[in-house]
């Protein structure tokens, strides 16, 4: 039965309201008094050095105050990276200066040269025209694969290559051959995982404001992680005590990994403001955002696998270039190598995995995380190549997973790539699949489909994802520079309603609804009585932000355990009230009661006490029911599941149409199934966006030749079917307290393989088998030349 | 600058347009109704989607200056009389039709010009006629879902939750 209030409903979420009437607070809703608008002026190149930058006929024009050059930014540091990835050799990754204007050189389109500061947008961005900047072209470096050859030209000169680090991980090379050296069956795959870009629908903004008396620099902008920024902003780029930088933001307009970075704006308005006196407003508009908003994947992979004559997976191994772009963003290096590598071993009990990566500059905008981040880079080799396995050992593609999968009695299972999953049952989720997605029905729905000369395919796909980043001593051992854990604070206020601030961010997940939940389920109070607040690094407490689905399993646990440490302390107060001893005192549904007795006293109650403390332990006990947590992980949490899709191909015009899509998850315990559902969709929708649509393209000049929603294809509520989701297998993670694993980025993880597999089985079963990989967007040019290609 | 005057939600308002001041621009700057969202600079992401003189515009394609006389609808004007949630408003809210929030005033807007004209639309229709408007949260399902709810449909045999 379910519930129809706290965990395990699914409570509507309160924020709709504002969001359906029009009363958001998006940033770009958001004025201050004096406020100047900011123009960014970047550079139309993607390689060359800059000779001549003129400026004074700028700061002539009608209404502009200012203009800012590198000269303006010289004092400060430029934008930290927050993970130090190690080369093979056991050097440290090279770490060029990221400036926050460009310094003598651009390195790709859209580089920031100089901010325009005007009395209107209109004023700041005419002027900016009135630029005289000349720059000496170099030739660019756009290609991975001519990236690392000898002879390239070099995006650093500084550091001499543009090979960032060379970067191996898991099980040592020479063991891994030797398994394949000896191997039954190598099934090999040569696949690229195509650049993309998040395009969450609101675009960036930034505001500064800076107040000299307290001297508090304040910047208001579109992030997931708002104390984060806080903190690399003042400790990193400013180099100013952390209480003098407060970063606020309000409702965010999705993210999707692309709002979690430090921006190079977010610095120049907070030093605009400063040297201005006055607020000063950038807003980006979408062709900005395509030459701006740090991008996703972008890699070149090889992978194989060897097995024995059974299609037991004996060993795997797999190369990969992955693209950083023309500088490093905050977590660029993570992403292809902790975020990547780590989940190599994917649902599988192979023995050996070696993985190697090679991070590479480029003339490109930086690449960074993008939902799931490193995590759909190594599922969709993954899935993809035990699929083409499959094929080649002549086994149906269901039954190669079930003869690897980890079995639930492995569990704790140490993979050779670091990780040490908790728990989970890979086969129970398939099994699920093979339910909700009817594939019993498969060959009757491919039959219609013929008789209307299409051919249609059933993929699948299997994925594990690593989420609840991070345990603090694992993210460290792995290079990482920052804690992950998350922190908390619950306020019962004396009337009896509770205020919960959390250091994680909502940019869509209803926070503000499911975090409620769990405090309304503990405390035994109306959801309605629970207001959760995020957002301000002045009001809230620390804490690292929304990212790597791990608001709940690290940022609910926090929550839990300060509504743990209040619950202890009003059990103190209720046993003093009660004249009981605290042992005797139980707590369930908003009650405390002497155990055996009838003698009772309510939450409300007990929370007035506090801070009426007229009768009160004040010997022993402090007034007040207030409470704060820090909570680190002790693990990784690892969602895993099985999806399905079936296609239609068109063998006239190689169109691909995703007929359905099924998942079945397991994320452990679900605080509110209809949001959870929710995450999945969307994830699926970029996941199909992938798999056919999307593609992030630069010409042979480094010029972004996909840079608008013209171009871009981003998919459309025609493009996509409905979706069949079911997440009732649940094996609650082991290691936090709400069982929870996180859902936010499985289905963008575990969907582009199964598109991808529909499509590849629709092209065999209808007689082209010669076809047996199609690089994504399977678009109906790629189809049709693949079908040809015979 | 030139004055401009319409009626915006039932209510008469003017204020200063430059001729290349647009519809959306006129509706958040000028008038402070920022619940019209931009998303874009090439009129694909209809977030800024309006109601002019009963049609469904996408007011970042409209000039302020061209709305002169018109009776405008936004997104603010859609509650009930009383402040609560107009139909389509709550069906969005109850099959969970949004999560980000930005692209929703426009995707209300636009289901609100199809049900005008067709009160009983096939999914594959509501398909069709949001193809204007992207969401990068939802992958659509449950807009689709509360479009077909708030006409009337029954929406169970789309997989619940």
């Amino acid at each position: 039965m379910p519930k129809d209030s706290g965990i395990g409903a699914s409570s509507k979420r309160r924020e709709d309201v504002r969001f359906l009437t029009g009363k958001g607070r998006y940033m770009d809703d958001m004025n201050r008094p004096g406020q100047a608008y900011a123009y960014l002026l970047r550079s139309p190149v993607a390689h060359g050095r800059i000779t001549a930058l003129d400026t004074r006929e700028a700061e002539a024009a009608p209404g502009v105050i200012k203009v800012m050059t590198s000269a303006d930014t010289a004092g400060i540091g430029g934008l930290p990276c927050g993970w130090q990835i190690h080369s093979r050799d056991g050097a440290p990754m090279h770490e060029p200066k990221h400036p926050v204007l460009a310094e003598g050189k651009v390195h790709h389109v859209g580089d920031p040269v100089a901010m325009v500061i005007a009395e209107t947008a209109a004023q700041a961005r005419d002027a900016a025209e009135m630029i005289v900047m000349d720059i000496e072209e170099l030739p660019p470096v756009v290609n991975m694969k001519d990236a690392v050859a000898a002879g390239s030209p070099l995006v650093f000169d500084e550091i001499g290559t543009n090979v960032c680090f060379d970067w191996t991980f898991g099980t040592p090379q020479a063991e891994t051959d030797a398994v394949f050296a000896a191997a039954a069956h190598v099934t090999t795959l040569d696949l690229v995982n195509q650049r993309l870009v998040a395009n969450p629908m609101e675009p960036r903004v930034a505001l500064g404001e800076y107040d000299p008396i307290t001297e508090l620099h304040s910047l208001f902008t579109t992030s997931q992680n708002p104390q984060l920024i806080r903190l690399l902003l003042s400790a990193f780029v400013l180099g100013i005590p952390e209480q003098r930088v407060r970063v606020m933001a309000p409702d965010v307009g999705g993210g999707f990994g692309s709002k979690i970075f430090h921006y190079n704006e977010e610095v120049l308005v907070v030093l605009a403001s400063k040297a201005l006196k006055r607020p000063v407003k950038w807003t980006s508009d979408r062709s900005e955002a395509f030459l701006s908003d740090r991008q996703g994947r972008d890699h070149v992979t090889r992978i194989e696998v060897a097995m024995d004559k059974d299609g037991h997976f004996l060993a795997m191994r797999t190369d990969t270039l992955a693209n950083l772009g023309g500088y490093l963003s905050t977590l660029g290096p993570a992403i292809p190598t902790i975020l990547h590598g780590t989940l190599m071993a994917g649902n599988y009990k192979t023995p050996k995995v070696t993985v190697n990566v090679k991070g590479v500059f480029t003339n490109t905008i930086p690449v960074d995380a993008y939902r799931g981040a490193g995590r759909p880079e190594a599922t969709y080799q993954l899935e993809r190549l035990v699929d083409k396995a499959a094929r080649e050992m002549g086994l149906d593609p269901v039954e190669i997973r079930r003869r690897n999968f980890i079995q639930p009695d492995q569990f704790p299972y140490a993979t050779p790539v670091g990780l040490a999953y908790d728990i989970g049952n890979y086969d129970a989720t398939m099994d699920k699949l093979v339910e909700v997605a009817d594939f019993a029905g498969f060959e009757a729905r491919k039959a219609e489909s013929a008789a209307r000369g299409k051919l249609r395919g059933l993929g699948v796909s299997s994925y594990i994802e690593a989420c609840g980043i991070a345990p603090s001593a694992a993210a460290g051992a792995l290079g990482g520079r920052a804690g992950g854990w998350e922190s908390a604070n619950v306020r019962v206020n004396a009337a009896g309603g509770v205020t919960v601030w959390t250091g994680t961010h909502s940019h869509g997940q209803g926070h503000e609804t499911t975090f409620a939940q769990i405090v309304a389920d503990m405390l035994g109070l109306p959801e309605n009585m629970i207001d959760i607040v995020h957002g301000d690094s002045a009001s809230g407490p620390l804490g690292l932000g929304t990212y790597g689905s791990r608001s709940l399993a690290v940022g609910g646990s926090a929550i839990v355990r300060a509504t743990e440490k209040v619950i202890a302390k009003a059990k103190k107060i209720a046993a003093h009230l009660l004249e009981a001893a605290e042992e005797d005192i139980t707590f369930d549904k908003g009650t405390f009661t002497v155990a055996g007795t009838d003698k009772a006293i309510d939450f409300g109650t007990v929370a007035l006490t506090a801070y009426v403390p007229h009768n009160f332990p004040h010997e022993t006990l402090e007034p007040g029911l207030e409470e704060q947590a820090f909570y680190d992980p002790a693990n990784f949490t690892f969602p895993a599941g099985a999806y399905a899709c079936e296609v239609e191909v068109d063998p006239e015009t190689g169109k691909v149409s995703v007929c359905s899509f099924a998942a079945a998850d397991d994320f452990g315990n679900i605080i509110n199934p209809m949001v959870v559902s929710g995450q999945v969709h969307g994830g699926i929708g970029q996941g199909i966006g992938q798999a056919l649509m999307e593609n992030c393209v630069y010409d042979e000049n480094g010029q972004l030749l996909s840079g608008s929603f013209m171009d871009y294809a981003m998919p459309r509520a025609d493009d996509v079917p409905n979706y069949v989701v079911d997440h009732s297998c649940i094996t609650p993670c082991t290691h936090n307290p709400l069982g929870v694993k996180g859902c936010g980025e499985a289905g963008a993880i575990g969907s582009p393989p199964a598109v991808v597999n529909a499509v590849i089985d629709a092209l065999q079963r209808g007689g082209y088998s010669h076809v047996t990989h199609i690089d994504m967007p399977v678009s109906p040019s790629r189809v049709w030349a693949a079908m040809q290609a015979k | 600058m030139t004055k401009v005057t319409m009626t915006v939600n039932g209510r008469s308002v003017s204020g200063e347009a430059e001729g290349r001041t647009l519809l959306s621009a006129f509706l958040r700057e000028t008038l402070g109704l920022t619940g019209t969202h931009v998303g874009c600079d090439t009129s694909q992401c209809g977030a800024c989607v309006v109601h002019v003189d009963g049609k469904s515009v996408k007011s970042c394609t409209m000039l302020a200056m061209d709305a002169e006389g018109a009776s405008v609808t936004t997104i603010e004007g859609m509650a009930n009389p009383d402040g609560s949630l107009g139909t389509l408003q709550q069906a969005f809210q109850d099959h969970h039709g949004l999560q980000c929030g930005f692209c929703t005033p426009g995707m209300v807007m636009s289901a609100a010009a199809l049900l005008a004209v067709n009160p009983k639309p096939t999914e594959a229709e509501i398909r069709h006629h949001l193809e204007g408007n992207i969401c990068r949260c939802t992958g659509y399902h449950n807009i689709v879902r509360a479009v077909l709810a708030a006409s009337g449909q029954d929406v169970s045999a789309l997989a619940a939750e």
